[in-house]
């Protein structure tokens, strides 16, 4: 499903060198390493936030080389560290937000919204403001703004540090319902071992 | 618990001369800047102020102050939002160097920013004009001054370089004649030297610079993480700017606006240099004082300077209550 051949990428001083990886359809990996080894530079340079920084390599989706595509092209959900909510939208926008701009049929992205709101307990938050949410519910509507779409690939960047223990737990079972519901496949960057093996099918080790 | 108790005492007083020493700079300065507005309140009786109220000259001076410092705040916004985008998101050589001459209209004594604009409108013909626009901008591209943009092709700026100086070569040839800048503007029926919109053209480099300035500060404190998850969803870099960055920019543009504006009710240099100051004509608050004190009406120059003062700290605490409040978001 997701290919990554020999990829060099340079950000500012820092250079992620030769670094391969596969990852097969509907599989959970997590991907783990030690603070700046490059984790989060792959996962930007996957979603195509950092293409300009590509110095050599390939990334293959679904068979098709996404190297040169721009990111809203790849069709991949990003839910980054620090969530990025837009503080203006509400949680209903935020859902609506990639279906609008892809032009979805108003009854579709109707279903769409309301089915991932309905699967993810946001229906009682749908007109609130990111400022009014929790860490829990805004991560919640993260996933559930980046799997809007219905992407082919999610990545989730350290999506659940910040969180306490009883919200992290709830999360990450969140997570893993919608990624088996979704049955999409994921890249998940922790720290955590043990969110590694709760949530992923594979853990690679980075650095 | 007790070595806490013990250390009190020596908490506080080693503190109370630097605490002391700040207290004096603030009643200082701070002292200074009231004693200077009461020396105006104590030279301006009601009458003066009702004086100047009731005189048409002032009211147009009013008028037009009013209505150039609001465009001159509108059109700084416009250039500013765009510059400083650029400026806070996009990493290329020679941004120092830009920086900087973003820089100079703040720095310049202000008749030169005036003298500078006399010149341009009256000795330079627009061929002139469009040359040297040509040659900076073949030279920067040729220099590879702005060479990389992250995110971006590699070779974009430059060619974007290069095609707009080509324009301004073939503009330069399709121009040519030896009339002034001033005389085709006017010709266009957009007179700008000795007129009212001389004034807005004078005001606009240093209100725009501040502009440009605080809506730096705004960029940079929206986090680039909204724009590359909105591309992720299908915005191009365009519509991120327009559906994700600016909805968050409205208090910081608000902001710049009113920077702008109150940076333009106090420039006389320019205005003076520029655009004049004929009565009733191109008068402004900044230049009706020169003219009361030129007249030897203290007084009256007095209640003016009065009134442009409230009129800033009016402006000035709307900028606080925006930027005090989130500034960017």
């Amino acid at each position: 499903m997701l290919e990554v051949k020999d990829l060099t990428v340079r950000v500012g001083g820092f250079k992620l060198s030769d670094f391969s990886l596969s990852i097969d359809e509907g599989e959970c990996v997590a991907l783990m390493g030690p603070s700046g080894c490059g984790k989060t530079t792959l996962m930007e340079a996957v979603c195509g936030l950092r293409s300009g920084g590509v110095l050599s390599g390939r990334i293959f989706l679904g068979g098709v080389d996404i190297t040169n595509l721009p990111p809203g092209a790849r069709m991949i959900g990003l839910v980054p560290q620090d969530i990025a909510l837009f503080p203006t939208l509400t949680v209903r926008e935020q859902l609506e937000f990639g279906p609008k701009l892809h032009r979805w049929d108003r009854d579709e992205m109707r279903d769409r919204v309301e089915g991932l709101a309905s699967d993810l307990g946001l229906e009682q938050l749908m007109e609130r403001l990111p400022k009014g949410l929790s860490g829990g519910e805004a991560r919640r509507v993260a996933l559930g703004r980046a799997l809007a779409l219905r992407p082919r690939l999610l990545c989730l960047d350290e999506a659940l540090t910040g969180l306490d223990e009883a919200r992290h737990d709830e999360v990450l079972q969140v997570i893993r319902e919608m990624i088996e519901r979704e049955g999409v496949t994921a890249l998940h960057v922790t720290h955590s071992r043990r969110e590694a093996d709760a949530i992923a099918d594979r853990v690679v080790v980075m650095g | 618990m007790e070595s806490g108790e013990n250390q009190r005492p020596w908490r506080v007083k080693p503190e109370l001369p630097f605490v002391l020493f700040l207290i004096v700079v603030l009643i200082a300065y701070v002292g200074m800047l009231v004693l200077m507005v009461g020396a105006n309140v104590l030279t301006v009786s009601w009458e003066d102020i009702g004086n100047v109220l009731r005189d048409a000259d002032i009211q147009r001076s009013i008028k037009l102050t009013i209505v150039t410092c609001t465009a001159t705040a509108i059109f700084s916004v416009l250039v500013a939002v765009p510059l400083a985008y650029l400026l806070s998101r996009y990493q290329f050589r020679g941004r120092a160097f830009i920086d900087t001459i973003l820089d100079i209209p703040i720095l310049l004594p202000p008749l030169i920013v005036g003298l500078s604009l006399l010149i341009l409108f009256n000795r330079v013909s627009p061929s002139t004009c469009c040359w040297m626009m040509a040659g900076g901008l073949c030279l920067a591209a040729c220099v590879g001054c702005i060479w990389r943009v992250k995110g971006s092709g590699r070779s974009m700026i430059p060619r974007a370089l290069l095609f707009i100086g080509g324009v301004f070569a073939v503009a330069a040839v399709l121009i040519r004649g030896s009339g002034s800048l001033e005389e085709v503007t006017s010709g266009l029926g957009l007179p700008m030297t000795f007129h009212p919109l001389g004034i807005v053209l004078a005001q606009f480099p240093v209100a725009a610079a501040f502009a440009v300035r605080t809506m730096r500060t705004t960029f940079d404190q929206i986090s680039p993480r909204y724009e590359e998850v909105a591309m992720t969803l299908g915005c191009h870099r365009g519509q991120a700017f327009t559906r994700v960055v600016l909805p968050l920019a409205g208090k910081g543009m608000v902001a710049a606006g009113t920077m702008a504006w109150a940076r333009s009710l106090g420039e006389f240099g320019p205005v003076l240099i520029f655009a004049g100051a004929t009565r009733g004509r191109t008068e402004v608050l900044a230049t009706s004082v020169f003219l009361e004190i030129n007249i030897g009406n203290l007084p009256g120059a007095a209640a003016i300077s009065l009134l442009m003062i409230l009129l800033a700290v009016a402006i000035l605490m709307l900028v606080r209550f925006f930027v005090g409040r989130g500034g960017a978001i």
